[in-house]
């Protein structure tokens, strides 16, 4: 059974990184900077204000970003009858699941990590600040991973489950929220330390979860 | 082959509220072979997923010893990806099984995406990933839909050694499937 995770960390990573036929990393980035590109715009050039709620921004941005590729995470290969297939074979929906958080994780994390560099210069934030966001980032976006894939499994196969999938998302990820942006505020370890817990609960939770709403879904 | 056979015993299908049958029961060893035959709607699908284990049995119980390959209408394949990357993967999953690809005809096709292939293409792509699964116990759901004669003929060939292997064979189909010593089961028997 171990032996079959990393074909199915490669398929799943060949369709979910940039390049892939999924749609790829780069569409969430892309969100992301255009985001964080359009709210100085809105807010107007006073660099005191961007600097102070920019941190809070690119979270909220990072989070939308999250939600976007929802969709394609679970239901194409429900549809395939791939689930089945894996089923015959004693891989178990937890396994897959998993692979899928991590391979989720690896395609959208890392490059939002990366494009809070200069989406951090248009917002105006200063160092401290943006290792504070990063690191809180790095903290937070296993977690969003986690929840993508459960959501996209309880979703997968209901009518507008996209849309639904993302109203789902974004009161579960209050709390990630709350604490990742608010250790921007008290600029302490302590948020972070919280938003890490909050992910690591996700991720226990998630396979799980996920596998359950699988098979319930398969009756 | 491994040791295989699998048994159903007053098995009962429901679908909201309607009953599909029940009361179903048939005991197969290594080596036999299985016809299910009915018309549409009449749960021949359902009870291959329950036999499957993909789905749960309204009432009674499914024995089986030995793996369970199966093919129904999805392909299972990923329609972006070329024919050989896709079967690949399945590969890497079961072990190499590259003269299955010949065997059936599609090798020259290997560098097509899967959503490029026709009915029959994917049929037969399907089978190629059933023979690389090396399972003893096939269940085959309509496997000659969208296939030509030649491929039917091949169908029937590749269930006729399977059998003469030591492989059980459970295949649900409305249209004449020969192969020599076949039970014959009819849905509509144990319609409720």
């Amino acid at each position: 059974m171990s032996s079959a995770f990393f074909p199915l960390l490669r398929r799943d990573l060949g369709q979910l990184l940039a390049g892939g036929r999924r749609g790829g990393a780069l569409l969430p980035v892309l969100f992301f900077l255009a985001v964080a590109m359009l709210f100085p715009f809105a807010v107007g050039p006073d660099g005191p204000v961007l600097a102070r709620t920019g941190g809070g921004v690119i979270w909220v941005a990072a989070l939308l970003a999250a939600v976007l590729p929802l969709d394609r995470l679970i239901e194409p290969d429900l549809e395939l009858g791939m689930f089945d297939q894996w089923a015959l074979r004693g891989i178990s929906e937890e396994l897959v699941v998993s692979v899928r958080v991590l391979a989720h994780w690896l395609s959208f994390g890392p490059p939002l990590m990366l494009a809070a560099l200069p989406a951090s210069a248009l917002v105006g934030i200063d160092g401290a600040t943006l290792r504070t966001v990063e690191l809180g980032l790095l903290a937070g976006t296993p977690g969003l991973a986690a929840l993508g894939v459960m959501v996209a499994a309880l979703t997968a196969g209901l009518r507008g489950g996209a849309a639904l999938g993302g109203l789902l998302v974004i009161p579960f990820a209050v709390p990630l929220l709350v604490f990742g942006a608010g250790s921007l505020a008290t600029g302490g370890e302590a948020g972070i330390a919280l938003t890490g817990a909050v992910s690591l609960v996700l991720l226990a939770m998630a396979p799980f979860a996920a596998g359950a709403a699988i098979r319930a879904g398969r009756g | 082959m491994q040791e295989c056979r699998l048994s159903a015993s007053d098995l009962a299908c429901r679908k909201g509220d309607r009953l599909l049958f029940a009361g179903l029961s048939f005991v197969l060893a290594g080596g036999e072979a299985l016809q299910l035959t009915g018309a549409n709607g009449i749960g021949k699908s359902s009870l291959m997923r329950i036999l499957a284990g993909l789905a749960p049995a309204y009432a009674g119980t499914v024995e089986f010893q030995g793996a369970v390959g199966m093919v129904d209408e999805r392909p299972a394949l990923d329609p972006h990806q070329p024919l050989g990357e896709a079967l690949e993967f399945w590969q890497r999953l079961d072990g190499p099984a590259d003269a299955a690809l010949a065997r059936l005809g599609i090798a020259g096709l290997i560098d097509v995406p899967v959503r490029y292939l026709s009915t029959g293409q994917k049929k037969r792509a399907a089978l190629a990933r059933l023979l690389g699964q090396e399972a003893p116990v096939w269940l085959l759901d309509e496997p000659l839909n969208g296939l030509d004669k030649r491929g039917v003929a091949l169908v029937e060939e590749l269930a006729a050694e399977h059998c003469r292997a030591g492989g059980i064979c459970v295949i649900a189909s409305h249209q004449t499937f020969a192969l020599p010593g076949m039970q014959m089961l009819e849905l509509r028997d144990f319609a409720a």
